[in-house]
């Protein structure tokens, strides 16, 4: 406890400021910054690899093709997060001084955290098809945008194909379903939901929750799911226990066709398991390759080196997953270009930007993804869109649309979203009241 | 040549014992005291008050509790990141029921009832030893991470079951929510950092420290010398589980500001907070503040410090790289010093006071 102590402090945090200070002035002037959350390690690694590929591919796609988005470079950055909060955190914190002009957390938790500061740091976050259900409220949440679909909307359409499967959602009466989810924020959610239809329909809700340690190890779950001999299999998974889950039900001889999940499956996750055909699992956007901007992607991006993901991975489906979000950061620049006439945009303009997207049929011809997803868009009041998803079913070797696209049930998800946006406003003393203007579109 | 006692004459016995009786030692505290005061919050960026200084000094606290259980006492517990958690929602709780009542007050009060929640898990401790008594507080880690999801009432029933962290004030200073500025949130961390290492370390040095520290050489003779094992040995879990609930509440409200708490408090903290004291010294109050250096400030560095220096590293390379490296020099410091850091520390301190004529 000397000076030796202190000399080493002071180094160190002197040499520790010197290098943070330096790091924004490595971006350039002419840039858009597009801070990518991704995790290529841990547990999760199996989903997020396809999904940090297709964000980034995209991205750097239009860098090659079209120099960048309204003729400014998008400035790509690549964050490890291992879908942890703690480094989440410190992504957030190492990129907010580089001016992102979004933050795309792809963690459940790492929202949770970030929703809070959105507002004050003037950091939209896009946390697509998962974080809080409730930012969907564009009055209470102006900063958050969960687009497609929210977590309850994806399980209204699974309880409605359930029902049609059944012959009407009133034959769901008596039927038992269970309910395998990740033990977390993100699988607990749909819950309370999930409790009032089961009273309202009158099926029996199981509950299975796997806790986020567990994840590989679902064993008892399993053998509780063959004791209780469910009608239906609903699950929320990701990462790991996607694999997992349907390596045990094979085992179980569980009927596959009854076994339904949310749209965070990818092939990883059934491919190799014998017996997986038959899965299904809800999902918005097209797969493969046949679109004229994944054939610029391959072109310009993967068989050029820029791209760590390998070549035959292109187009499946969470790579896909990936392009969506990066379609939706690339139109959310666009529309803030569009609106405030000027060329770099920063944090609040890409907010208004995202707040007046407007993916139609045209729009995604325009940008080489015909017929890619439906129709979306957003307004200052829903910062969701709760858009419809189709079902789709593994046959063995690839993905089959099977359904139509599945309408969710607004007269049930509405009043519990409601609800839960109030509340939330209500716990958090002092949540601002958005003073951010609506723009006319 | 620079670091000797020679002519510093003590004149009484409390000067011959105080804690730092070498008055280079007592001009070293106040220095790095107005580095942490002043210097840092008045210039470090806010990368390094966030995401350096924030997370070094939650674990510091929560490495002191552990060391005052295995480190002084001796009894290896596998439940801390439990007990943190304990702390977390009991301030949580707290703060929601009685908003009124200031932040630090229910920050600092969070940490009793992890004290009690403690002393429950630390009851067999009397009858178990060793690596039993570690699977007996690994129950406590298990049952309580079941009790974080299991009991909606703990995190107010939200849908999300997060801990949601809203405005507090201190002195009409933000000091929680996402308007608290970080100086602020730092500054009410690092006061209580000091006061909490203040205490521990009288503590240690008093009556209560000594007979910690005859309990864990060896419990019969203390026994025999008039120490009565089931109070020490609980007092012992009480203030290390208090400190842990501090550093457990501080963590969720001064640095997460909210999140999903029962992942946060799982069984990988409680290794990190252990390998953190081991790795420190045990037995050693700034073996505590080197361990969670070394865990929790190296890997940012290595994460965010090398890009930023020019070596370019994609995001997963550089987390594959500090798994290795940080792994490396774990193994490193313990074969050339199993006893931690603070003991390098010691021998360095010690060669400092020969130079430059070692004899």
């Amino acid at each position: 406890m000397s000076k030796r102590l202190t000399v080493l402090g002071l180094a160190a945090s002197i040499l520790a400021s010197s290098l943070m200070m330096a790091a924004p002035e490595a971006v350039a002037q002419e840039s858009v910054y597009v801070p990518l959350f991704t995790y290529r390690t841990g547990p999760f690694a199996g989903s997020g690899i396809p999904i940090a590929d297709g964000m980034h591919d995209y991205l750097q796609m239009l860098n090659e093709r079209d120099g960048g988005i309204g003729g400014v470079k998008i400035a790509l950055d690549e964050c490890e997060t291992g879908y942890d909060t703690k480094k989440g955190l410190e992504c957030y914190d190492a990129v907010k001084p580089k001016n992102p002009v979004m933050v795309n957390p792809w963690s459940t938790g790492i929202s949770l955290s970030l929703i809070p500061k959105a507002s004050v740091d003037k950091i939209p976050v896009l946390s697509m098809a998962y974080g809080l259900s409730a930012s969907a409220r564009g009055d209470i949440f102006p900063w958050v945008f969960n687009p497609p679909a929210t977590y309850w909307d994806g399980l209204a359409m699974i309880i409605r194909y359930l029902g049609t499967e059944s012959g009407g959602l009133d034959k769901l009466k008596g039927k038992k379903i269970g309910y395998l989810y990740f033990d977390g924020g993100f699988g607990k959610e749909p819950i309370p939901l999930f409790e009032q239809m089961a009273k309202d329909m009158g099926f029996e809700l199981k509950l299975y929750p796997v806790p986020p340690g567990e994840m590989q190890n679902q064993s008892s779950q399993w053998l509780s799911v063959r004791r209780d001999r469910p009608d239906f299999m609903v699950m929320y998974g990701w990462g790991a226990m996607n694999p997992t889950a349907v390596k045990e039900a094979v085992k179980i001889n569980y009927p596959m066709d009854k076994f339904v999940s949310i749209w965070w499956p990818g092939e990883n996750d059934v491919n190799g398991t014998e017996g997986a055909k038959g899965f299904k699992m809800l999902n918005w956007h097209g797969i493969g390759t046949d679109y004229p901007a994944l054939k610029d992607i391959q072109k310009l991006v993967v068989d050029k080196g820029l791209s760590k993901s390998p070549k035959e991975k292109v187009g499946e489906l969470l790579y896909n997953r990936g392009v969506y979000n990066a379609v939706l950061i690339a139109e959310g620049i666009a529309q803030a270009q569009k609106i405030t006439g000027k060329k770099v945009v920063d944090g609040s303009d890409v907010r208004r930007g995202l707040e007046n997207i407007t993916l139609d049929e045209a729009r995604f011809k325009a940008i080489g993804l015909p017929a890619f997803a439906g129709n979306l868009q957003l307004t200052c009041k829903d910062h969701n869109g709760h858009r419809s998803a189709f079902i789709q079913q593994w046959d063995g070797a690839k993905w089959v649309k099977i359904t139509d696209f599945i309408e969710p049930m607004p007269e049930k998800v509405k009043p519990a979203l409601d609800e839960a946006a109030r509340e939330y406003g209500e716990k958090n003393a002092g949540w601002p009241k958005r003073s951010e203007a609506c723009d006319k579109s | 040549m620079f670091y000797r006692e020679t002519g510093q004459f003590k004149t009484n016995y409390a000067d011959d014992m105080a804690v730092f009786p070498i008055l280079q030692d007592r001009l070293g505290i106040a220095l790095i005291l107005a580095v942490a005061f002043v210097l840092i919050p008045l210039t470090g960026s806010n990368f390094l008050l966030s995401s350096v200084m924030i997370p070094f000094l939650v674990f510091s606290l929560a490495s002191i509790g552990l060391n005052i259980l295995t480190g002084y006492t001796g009894l290896i517990s596998l439940g801390t990141g439990a007990f943190m958690g304990v702390g977390a929602y009991a301030c949580y709780k707290l703060t929601t029921l009685f908003p009124e009542v200031n932040i630090v007050v229910w920050i600092v009060a969070s940490g009793f009832f992890s004290s009690l929640v403690g002393v429950l898990f630390g009851l067999p401790s009397l009858r178990i030893k060793g690596f039993y008594l570690a699977v007996a507080t690994l129950a406590a880690q298990f049952f309580l991470q079941w009790c974080f999801t299991r009991i909606p009432w703990l995190y107010n029933y939200n849908t999300s079951g997060a801990i949601e962290v809203g405005q507090r004030t201190l002195f009409g200073i933000d000091v929680t929510g996402p308007k608290a500025s970080l100086e602020a949130r730092y500054m009410v961390l690092l006061t209580l950092v000091t006061v909490l290492t203040w205490v521990a370390s009288n503590l240690m040095h008093g009556r209560i420290g000594r007979s910690f520290m005859a309990v864990r050489d060896m419990d019969i003779a203390a026994e025999l010398m008039g120490i009565d094992l089931l109070k020490t040995k609980l007092l012992a879990f009480a203030v290390s589980s208090f400190y842990a609930g501090v550093a457990g509440a501080a963590m969720m409200f001064l640095w997460y500001g909210g999140g999903e708490a029962n992942d946060a408090f799982n069984i990988n903290q409680s290794f990190l907070i252990l390998f953190m004291v081991i790795i420190g010294g045990l037995g050693s109050m700034i073996g505590s503040f080197f361990g969670a250096a070394f865990i929790s400030m190296l890997p940012t560095m290595l994460k965010f410090g090398l890009p930023a220096l020019g070596i370019p590293l994609a995001g997963a390379t550089a987390e594959h790289l500090t798994y290795i490296l940080v792994g490396a020099l774990i193994i490193f410091f313990l074969i050339v010093e199993p006893h931690g850091l603070a003991r390098l520390w010691q021998i360095g301190k010690q060669k400092l006071r020969m130079w430059p004529f070692p004899y």
